[in-house]
Formats: structure tokens, C-alpha cells, sequence
């Protein structure tokens, strides 16, 4: 916890906002993920620059999956040391600040980044590797739209031709934002949607796609998919000597393989070696209250967070043949908009019992009306929980609702 | 109705589906078949030509593919032989500023399909939020409600009405909101808008099928739905 290295001025911002996070959680109003860092960002502007400096940094971007590569990346680089990270998903500079502060002097970072603020987090922190990992449509009321946030990568990542990028080969966008840039490392990670990536961002023509596998290429040849380096098959990551990596992990779903090989990748820039990285993600059972289970009232269970049209697909992948309550709420944090609810075919749900609840409940009943699902509506997450028997009870929220929901549960991470 | 099933055609979802577009072609499918009207619904993509139909539907979309989606529908002809020929045309946000005379893109003047007299240019401020308005009274239908995102103000010219007068939100310019004429209809209420206004949908249907009278429907979680949008716009 000591700052030797910092300036006085950052030193004192550092340990105020150690103390302001602190006091959020001992108080019980938040993670005290934002609040030390805002606190100290006030004293010193530069706190980020001055906390990053002296630390080898990987910086983790994306519209779905970036709290879990972070994590799973921290973990496989904590074989080499000391690493510090943003691990509640409070990704905007005032919470890279707050995790830098609490960590102390550590050799490593890994920082969860918001897709908007990667331009200036990079030029802050200076990163050694920068992961790249999906765009699609998230939060429209609010969020620059896919291909405006693909071309501000693109245009950042041509500014830092020493920047490595370990980045997915099987999302266009993804694509055409890291080959800016001559330092790449391929994954392959899938896209199971598709609907934001039928056009070649660079041309405007339309992207064919393999029927029975991976491969796109635009057909007029300006963006074709890279040859991946790094691949997952079932429950393994192939690395780019083709050796096999079993991984046991304890998050569902094949979109966390996908993860998983991300962090793999990224960790092994820094020199780790896969073998020794993979058996440490199957230590993380849970980010951040996601994937989390918790027994209550007989009943075990699981938090899904899902916020958008493709995180809801890898939801119902992971989601077991149990009572499901669905939570949807349309705060500042989950956009206003609800229109999003009708790209999510939620007919994955037809043979479970399904409960709704959340501010936007009845933007959903509509919604599965149409889809043929039947649901019940339930006023609250407890009487959802009374409504089903003993055993199981899959929970997928968007992002406010699943804050209230792990607020009931005490905070659970 | 020109076949059997009711042909619902989604015009060119890989251009203009930006956000839950596809809601509308589901609610119209959904709400036919609930009352024995047998419904097919046909995604025709940008490279494809556009077939017969009952009801085209056209979605929102980023500049570029705006402005792709122009180009092609003008040089198919076929969203324009369907007017003729008096089939239903629901279009909204991008969709709804192509069926004019023109409308910007990309900074840059692009030519619409001139199927309603209009034209589209850029506001200051992006409109961003919940959206309602009193409807055309020679509509029938109850209050507009919906959510709109878009750059653009529209100008009605004398030959098309506006679809509704703005009680809420910025519509086509503070004033107006959407515009319709014969059987050609076009909102900024953007996304699924018919969820919320099921009206608007039955109106569409009856329309398309010639039936004045289509039977009612359980609304029990659209009139929820409604209540509680307008109790927060103010206007319940």
C-alpha cells in the first residue's frame, strides 16, 4: 500500500481515495469502486498517469465480456506477480483510479475499459497489451453507434504502432478496427450474433460468411478474417503451437472459453506460459455477483447478468432447465430504451417456467407475448423467489436490475 | 391481400435494423395470426429484389446504410410499383426520412424515394427519448407513444399529413410527429413501435386485408404497458 514512487501530490490524492473507498463499503453504499477515484482525481488530474506509471498494463475493451477477460486475465497473470485491476466493472477512469490506489505499487495491471473511454485510458496508462473483444449493439439511446466506435478504435490504434493487440478475428468490426495497427494476435473467440456485422465497415459492401464455419471475407477483398492464433474447441484453448489447454472452468457457457483464451493470450505477451495460466481461471467462480450462486430459502441461486441482444444469447446458452426469473429495469446505466428486448428471441424459454419482474417488466410481457412464451409477473425478486419450488433458480437481469438483485443478496461477488 | 397468407416483407434488414426493428414485422405476424389470418413474413436483403407484399416495413440505420438503402430501393422500383398498387408501407427513423424527397447522410444531401411529400435535414441536438403525441383524428387511434433517437427534422409539404401533433419529445420538428398519406405511414418512434401502439398496428392490418372490423385481442400487457409509459410522460 505504500507510494514511494508517486509525487506528493499524487500520493496524497492516492491515499484520500483509498480512504473515500473505504468508507463507501464499510457504509454500505457501493463498492467504493468510483468514489475514491473521483476524490482523488480531484486533487490530481493526473492520478491515472502517475498511479499507471511504473506498471506493465493490459487493457481489456469490448461490448460484452470485458469483466470476466479481465478477470480471468488478472488471474493468469498473477503467475508473474502482484497485478492490479478494476475487478467491479467500474471501468471509466474514476474507477481505474480507485483500483490503482487500493493495489498499491504492483508490477501489473489488467483494466477494464468502457469501448468510449479507450482513447484516453490508453493515452493515460500507456498499456504494454490492449484486447479487443466484440462490438455489437448496446445501449443505443446512449453508446456511439457500432461502426462509429470500430472507426474511433481504428483511428486510436493507428496512433500506437507499438501497441500490441490481441483482438477476436470472428467480429468484422473487431477487425477492422485492430488491422490498423501491424502488432496483432489473433483469437477465435465466435460471434454468436451476427446482425451488427453484415456490412464491411470499410466498404460498405456486403460480408459473406462460411454456411458451415468461421470464415467471412468481404467480397471486395478490403477486410477478410485474419488467420486466428489462438483457438477454443469445447472446453479447450489451442495455443499457436497447437498445444491443448483443458480448461475446468467454473463459469458456464462457451462464451467464456472465449474469455478464456483472450486472457490467455494477453498473459502470455507478458510472458505466461498457457499451461501454467489456464489452471488459475478455473479458480474464478464468479465476477462481480455474475455467474454467482447463492442458497436462500431452499432455493440455490444463479445470477446471469445480460445487457444486451448478444449477451442474452450466451445467457440462455448457459442458463440450466430451471424455473427462470427475468429482470429487466431501464435506468442511466442500462439506456432508456427498451427496444432491444424485441432483437432477443427469448423462444429458448419456451418449455421452463418463466417469472418477470423490474422497472420495464411489462416492456417484456409484451415482448414474450409475441414470442409465444408464457410468463408470470411478479412484483419483486422475493416474491419471484417464494413463487418457485425448492432448488434451482436461474436469474437473468440486465445491468440495474442485477445491481438491485445483488444488493438483496448482500453484495454478493 | 394479394395471396392466400398475408405477406409481411421486411425491407432490407442488413441495411436498416438498428435497434429491435424487427418487433414490427413480429407484432404485425403475431397479431394477424392471433385472429385466424394466416401471416408470412419475408426478410428481403439490400442485394435482393424487393417481392410482392402486403406490408413493407422499413427499420432505422447508421448514415451509410441509409443512404445504401436509398440507392438500391430507387433503383429496384418495386417499394414504388407496391404504392401504386395501394400496398401498406410502415416505415420509421431512417426508413421513414427515405420515403421523402431527400435527406442528409454522411453530411452530404442524398436523394429519397419521394413517396411522401417531405424532406429531412439535420437538427442541432439529437432528439434521444420517450416520444407522444395526439394522433391525426381521421386515424382513430389512441395517443402515440414511443421512444425516438435521431439526428434529423422533417418537413412536411402539403401533401402529406402529419401523423401526429408532438405532446412530448421532438418528433419531426417540435411541433409535428411522423406523416402519413393513402396507405403509406412513417414515425420516429423508432425500434418496435408498434408494441406500444397496438392501434397502429390493427390499423395497418386492416389496411392491408381490407377488414374494418378485426377482432379484438387479450391487451391485457399492452394496456399495462401503455399506462405505465404515459403515467411517466405525463399524459395518463
Amino acid at each position: 500500500m505504500e507510494d514511494k514512487k508517486l509525487p506528493l501530490r499524487a500520493a496524497i490524492a492516492a491515499g484520500v481515495s483509498r480512504t473515500a473507498a473505504a468508507l463507501s463499503r464499510a457504509t454500505g453504499r457501493g463498492d467504493g469502486s468510483v468514489i475514491g477515484g473521483k476524490l482523488g482525481m480531484m486533487i490530481d488530474p493526473d492520478l491515472l498517469a502517475h498511479l499507471a506509471a511504473g506498471r506493465r498494463i493490459a487493457l481489456v475493451s469490448g461490448t460484452n465480456g470485458k469483466t470476466t477477460t479481465t478477470r480471468f486475465t488478472a488471474a493468469a497473470l498473477g503467475v508473474l506477480g502482484e497485478v492490479a485491476t478494476n475487478s467491479f466493472g467500474a471501468n471509466m477512469p474514476t474507477g481505474h483510479t480507485s483500483a490503482l490506489a487500493r493495489a498499491g505499487s504492483t508490477p501489473f495491471a489488467v483494466l477494464e475499459v468502457d469501448e468510449h473511454w479507450m482513447p484516453k485510458v490508453i493515452a493515460a496508462t500507456s498499456p504494454v497489451v490492449i484486447a479487443l473483444l466484440n462490438l455489437s449493439r448496446d445501449q443505443l439511446d446512449r453508446a456511439k453507434e457500432v461502426a462509429m466506435i470500430a472507426q474511433l478504435w481504428r483511428d486510436t490504434v493507428a496512433q500506437y504502432p507499438n501497441l500490441h493487440i490481441v483482438a477476436n478475428a470472428d467480429d468484422p468490426m473487431i477487425v477492422y478496427a485492430a488491422a490498423a495497427s501491424q502488432n496483432v494476435t489473433w483469437f477465435a473467440a465466435g460471434q454468436r450474433w451476427r446482425d451488427d456485422a453484415h456490412v464491411c465497415p470499410a466498404c460498405g459492401s456486403h460480408i459473406w460468411r462460411e454456411t458451415d464455419g468461421d470464415y467471412w471475407a468481404c467480397p471486395t477483398g478490403d477486410l477478410i478474417r485474419p488467420t486466428p492464433q489462438w483457438t477454443i474447441d469445447d472446453s479447450a484453448v489451442i495455443d499457436p503451437d497447437g498445444r491443448r489447454h483443458e480448461l475446468k472452468l467454473q463459469l458456464p457457457g462457451r462464451v467464456n472459453v472465449g474469455n478464456a483464451a483472450t486472457a490467455l493470450a494477453v498473459a502470455h505477451w507478458f510472458g505466461v506460459d498457457p499451461a501454467d495460466g489456464a489452471p488459475r481461471l478455473s479458480e474464478v467462480a464468479s465476477v462481480a455477483g455474475r455467474y454467482a450462486q447463492v442458497d436462500r430459502k431452499g432455493r440455490t441461486i444463479r445470477l446471469l447478468l445480460a445487457k444486451n441482444p448478444a449477451s442474452w444469447l450466451e445467457a440462455f446458452d448457459m442458463a440450466e432447465d430451471a424455473p427462470t426469473l427475468l429482470a429487466i429495469n431501464a435506468r442511466d446505466p442500462d439506456g432508456y430504451d427498451t427496444s432491444w428486448l424485441f432483437d432477443v428471441d427469448f423462444s429458448p424459454l419456451h418449455a421452463r417456467r418463466v417469472l418477470i419482474t423490474g422497472e420495464r417488466a411489462y416492456d417484456l410481457a409484451v415482448r414474450l407475448q409475441v414470442n409465444g412464451v408464457q410468463f408470470e409477473h411478479v412484483a419483486n425478486f422475493w416474491r419471484a423467489v417464494e413463487a418457485v419450488p425448492p432448488g434451482r433458480l436461474e436469474v437473468i437481469a440486465n445491468y440495474s436490475a442485477f445491481q438491485d438483485i445483488r444488493a438483496e443478496l448482500d453484495r454478493v461477488v | 391481400m394479394s395471396s392466400s397468407a398475408l405477406q409481411i416483407v421486411w425491407v432490407y434488414p442488413d441495411l436498416l435494423s438498428t435497434y429491435g426493428d424487427r418487433g414490427n414485422m413480429l407484432i404485425l405476424a403475431h397479431r394477424a395470426r392471433a385472429r385466424g389470418i394466416p401471416a408470412e413474413t419475408v426478410e428481403v436483403f439490400a442485394n435482393d429484389s424487393l417481392p410482392d407484399g402486403d406490408i413493407y416495413l422499413l427499420g432505422g440505420g447508421e448514415d451509410g446504410p441509409q443512404a445504401l438503402a436509398a440507392q438500391r430501393l430507387i433503383a429496384d422500383g418495386g417499394l414504388h410499383r407496391a404504392v401504386d398498387r395501394r400496398a401498406v408501407v410502415f416505415a420509421v427513423c431512417a426508413g421513414y426520412q427515405l420515403l421523402g424527397s431527400s435527406f442528409f447522410a454522411k453530411g452530404a444531401k442524398c436523394e429519397g424515394l419521394g413517396l411522401l411529400d417531405l424532406y429531412s435535414d439535420r437538427g442541432e441536438t439529437r432528439a434521444v427519448g420517450e416520444l407522444a403525441g395526439v394522433v391525426d383524428p381521421e386515424l382513430g387511434l389512441p395517443t402515440l407513444t414511443g421512444f425516438e433517437n435521431h439526428g434529423g427534422r422533417t418537413h412536411l409539404g402539403p401533401g402529406a399529413k402529419p401523423l401526429a401533433q408532438v405532446k412530448v419529445g421532438i418528433g419531426n420538428d417540435n411541433q409535428t410527429e411522423g406523416a402519413w398519406l393513402g396507405t403509406v405511414l412513417g414515425t420516429y418512434c423508432h425500434g418496435p413501435a408498434l408494441s406500444r401502439n397496438p392501434a397502429l398496428a390493427d390499423l395497418l392490418l386492416s389496411w392491408a386485408t381490407g377488414e374494418d372490423r378485426l377482432p379484438e385481442l387479450d391487451e391485457t400487457w399492452t394496456s399495462k404497458l401503455r399506462t405505465e409509459r404515459l403515467t411517466a410522460n405525463g399524459l395518463a
